[in-house]
Order: structure tokens, then sequence, then C-alpha cells
């Protein structure tokens, strides 16, 4: 089956910083695929590049067959920012019909998506109100409406209750088995052994590009943390 | 795949667009408050100051010219302070980013903004224009339709130099401060503090290209004739013209990938 994001010696450049460098991957369709690594390590630019909105260097990034960013691609790819990127004056319903209306979907669907995340019961409320957890579910919210072919998610987890969480997760399986691709960042460990494929980025560079049973055969542990930090170690003595 | 054809010109989604701006207005009832009565009150302000002064002989009271022309300046000044603050909250919120990934294009997205400010500026201007004429007794020739016409035209240039002008804010604080940068010279320029065939021959010039001087003298035709002229609509003309222009420069200046 033909990968539904390739990553072609991806470089990008922040400021005088090289933040992706010379990155190439890439993401099976119909799998929830996980991008680990600490915060500065590239992550969100890696995500920006695959949603088309990062200015790149050089390298190439498709999607579903399409240059990342085509216009063609705006109805199947769904982006969801790390810091909640709806808007707080409107309610969580409002939001999730505004998103649905440019997908060309209409309330029905959007009621659902705010369903899905869990929010039904605060639907009505303006999303200032709400709280940061809540907020980043209004926000996949919005991205769900469209029924994306590849979801792009920028750690939408963080603040979550533990039972919100495996939830989510649940959700993003299902949605991978419907058929639909997912990219989902995260820094918490126990996130990447629910993930079917791992990606761990250090520096702008892939450490791990596999499943986390081969994460952990390689590095010969079974504590998924344990064998990022084997990787990362086993990485700086090559280097040295 | 029910979706259009994204990155074209689609009145669907401009429409979505119009929409949530409108019901972001909804929730904040104070800024509709001010929105709706503000330009009344100041106009107010006006006719108090003039109040006992004669009118030169032969020529309209100094009240009738000059609250006229403020009938086009209130919606062009409120709606360009507005969406240039509501395009800067789009881009700090994230939300501008995402909505470069679905399939509005960014035309679509401006003209939203453009058709929601412009459905308040006509409210506002048919509050300020009945105030106007009854409690203060205005005095204008030509018909009011075509005044509250001329002001939502000017809204909808306000909204259009907004827009451009938040692409080049980073911040709130530079934001605020092309109000000044934009509004100003035209207003100094436009013929009301001096007529425009009493200036130097090069701020003539100047003033030749300012879309505000237009809107001005559009107004100015309607409070001398009683109906509609050929210059009137010439110079609706060209405040529409120069509001798509802006629009289109502030499409263009929308980036989609940024560094």
């Amino acid at each position: 089956m033909d990968a539904a994001v390739t990553v072609t010696d991806l470089v990008v450049d922040r400021g005088h910083r090289r933040v992706l460098d010379g990155l190439s991957t890439t993401v099976p369709p119909g799998q929830v695929t996980g991008l680990l690594g600490p915060s500065g390590s590239g992550k969100t630019t890696l995500m920006r590049a695959v949603v088309g909105v990062q200015v790149v260097r050089s390298g190439t990034v498709t999607v579903l067959g399409e240059p990342a960013g085509s216009p063609a691609l705006r109805s199947r790819v769904g982006y969801v920012t790390q810091a909640p990127s709806v808007y707080a004056d409107l309610t969580v319903r409002e939001n999730a019909r505004y998103f649905a209306a440019l997908h060309g979907r209409g309330a029905k669907e959007a009621d659902a998506a705010v369903a899905a995340v869990g929010l039904a019961a605060a639907a009505g409320q303006l999303v200032e109100d709400l709280s940061g957890g809540q907020r980043g579910r209004a926000s996949l919210a919005c991205a769900l409406v469209g029924e994306p072919e590849v979801l792009v998610l920028d750690e939408p987890t963080v603040g979550l209750d533990p039972v919100l969480r495996v939830e989510l997760w649940e959700r993003f399986h299902a949605l991978a088995a419907a058929g639909a691709t997912l990219l989902v960042s995260s820094h918490v460990m126990d996130e990447a052994a629910r993930c079917d494929r791992l990606l761990l980025l250090r520096d702008g560079a892939l450490l791990a590009d596999a499943t986390p049973a081969e994460v952990r055969a390689e590095a010969g542990t079974d504590d998924l943390e344990d064998a990022f930090l084997r990787l990362i170690r086993a990485r700086e003595e090559v280097a040295a | 795949m029910t979706t259009a054809a994204p990155a074209r010109l689609s009145p669907r989604l401009t429409a979505a667009t119009t929409g949530r701006v409108l019901r972001q207005l909804r929730h904040d009832h104070r800024t509709i408050a001010m929105m709706l009565v503000l330009p009344s009150l100041l106009l107010g302000l006006l006719a108090l100051l003039w109040a006992d002064v004669p009118a030169p002989p032969g020529q309209p009271s100094t009240f009738d010219r000059v609250g006229l022309t403020m009938l086009g300046i209130f919606p062009f000044v409120v709606m360009f302070l507005v969406t240039s603050i509501a395009m800067l909250r789009e881009r700090t919120s994230g939300t501008l980013e995402r909505l470069l990934t679905t399939p509005q294009s960014r035309l679509d997205l401006l003209l939203g903004y453009g058709t929601a400010f412009g459905l308040a500026a006509a409210a506002q201007a048919v509050i300020t224009v009945t105030v106007a004429v009854t409690l203060y007794d205005l005095d204008i020739a030509g018909p009011l339709p075509l005044v509250v016409l001329i002001a939502v035209a000017d809204a909808v240039l306000g909204v259009a130099l907004g827009l451009l002008a938040s692409a080049f804010a980073r911040s709130e604080f530079q934001a605020v401060q092309f109000m000044p940068v934009v509004v100003l010279p035209q207003f100094f320029l436009c013929g009301l503090l001096v007529p425009r065939e009493q200036m130097a021959g090069w701020l003539q010039a100047v003033s030749d290209v300012l879309p505000l001087t237009y809107a001005v003298d559009a107004l100015q035709e309607l409070g001398s004739s009683p109906a509609a002229t050929g210059r009137m609509w010439a110079d609706v003309g060209v405040v529409t013209g120069a509001a798509l222009l802006a629009l289109a420069l502030a499409a263009a200046t929308l980036r989609r990938r940024t560094s």
C-alpha cells in the first residue's frame, strides 16, 4: 500500500536555526503514527510541513500523492495545532458548525463531532468559559468534523484527564480502523505504546522509525522510555 | 466527497465566514451597543458644538457640512479598527493558520469579513442617519437611503484597508497605530478641513489618490442635490473599486506558508 505521507530530505530553517536537517520518512495509511521527541525537537515543524503551512528550505513532502498544502488536499487533511485554535468568543457548537460549513458538512455532522470528543453537555458554552482540556477537545472536534483522510494532531492530549486520554486514543484507533491516517505528536511515553508506528525525533533528525515492538527489540528493553534513552546514547556514542 | 473545489471563490464559504463573524459580534453585547450608538452620540456633540454659531450668509451651516461628512467617516474609522484587531486575533489565536488549511480560499475569508462588517455598518448607518435628521436637524438634500449606501461603501473600504494593514502588524500595539497612519492623512486631505481647491497643488494631487476623498465628495453631492448625481455614482465607484483592490492586495499578502 502506498504511504499516506512521504517526506524526502526535508530541510527547514527557522531564523538562523536548522530545525529539520534532511529528514526522510513515510507514514503508512490507516494507522496511528506517533511523533515523539522533546520540546524543540522539530515535531511541530514537521507537522506544519505535512499540512503545508511551513516554509521549507529544500526537500519534498507528499500527502496522498499530492504536494503538501496543495488545494486538492485541503478537504482531505485535518490539522489540530498544539494551542487550541478555535474562536473563544463562540460556543463549542458554533465553532464546530463553522468548520463543518467550511468542509461542506452540516449541523448534524458538527453535533456528532462535538459529541465524539465528549463535549455534548458543553456544546452551548462559550469556548472562553471552558477549561484548557475542554478547549483542546473543542479544537479537535473542529478537525474531526471534516472527516479528513489524514489527521495531523499536535499534542492533542496535553492536560487531559487520564480517562479522557484513553477515550481519545480509542477514538484515534477507531478512525484509523475506518481508514484514516493519523500523525499524532506527544511527549508522553505511555502514549507511544499506543501507536502503531513511532517516529522518534531529536534535534531535527530521526532516531527511530519503527513499530513499538521493533523499538523495544532493537534497544533490548520492554520499557519504551528506557528504549529511547538507550537509542539516544547509542547514537551519541557513534557520533563521538 | 461533497466538498466543493477548493481555492476558488465560493459564495457558500464566504457566507459561512460572514455568519461566523456576525455570531462573534452577537456574543459581544457591548461592542454591538458601541457600534450602533456611539456615532449618534458623537454627532450629537458636534451638533451642540455648532448650535449657536451662525451660518455664513448663503451657505449651509457648518454642522450640516461637517455632520454629513462624519456620516461617512465614522463607519470608515470604526470598521478599520475593528477589522484590523479581528484579523490580528485570527493570527495570534492560530485560527488563521487553521483556516488556511481548509478548502476556504483567502479571498473567501476576506470577503466574508467585508460582508459581515458591511452589514454591521448598514445597521449603524441607518441609526446614525435617522438620529441625525430627526434629533439634530441635519439638513440633507439628497435621498437618505443613498447616504446609508455611501456609509456602507465607506465601511467596506475601512474593512478592506484594515485587513490589508493587519498584514503588516505584528502586535496589537502596531495594529492600533496603523489607524492614524492610514486614517488621519485621508481625513486631513479629504476636503473637510480645507476645501480641496484651496490646497497646495501637490497636496491636491495626493488627495486625488486617497479613496476617502471620494467618499466625502459623494456625501457632499447628496448634501446639495435632491437626487443622485453622476458624480456621486462615480465617487461611489471609486470607493468600491479601492475597497476591492485593497481586499485583493490583502489576500495576496496573506501568506499560507510561514516560517
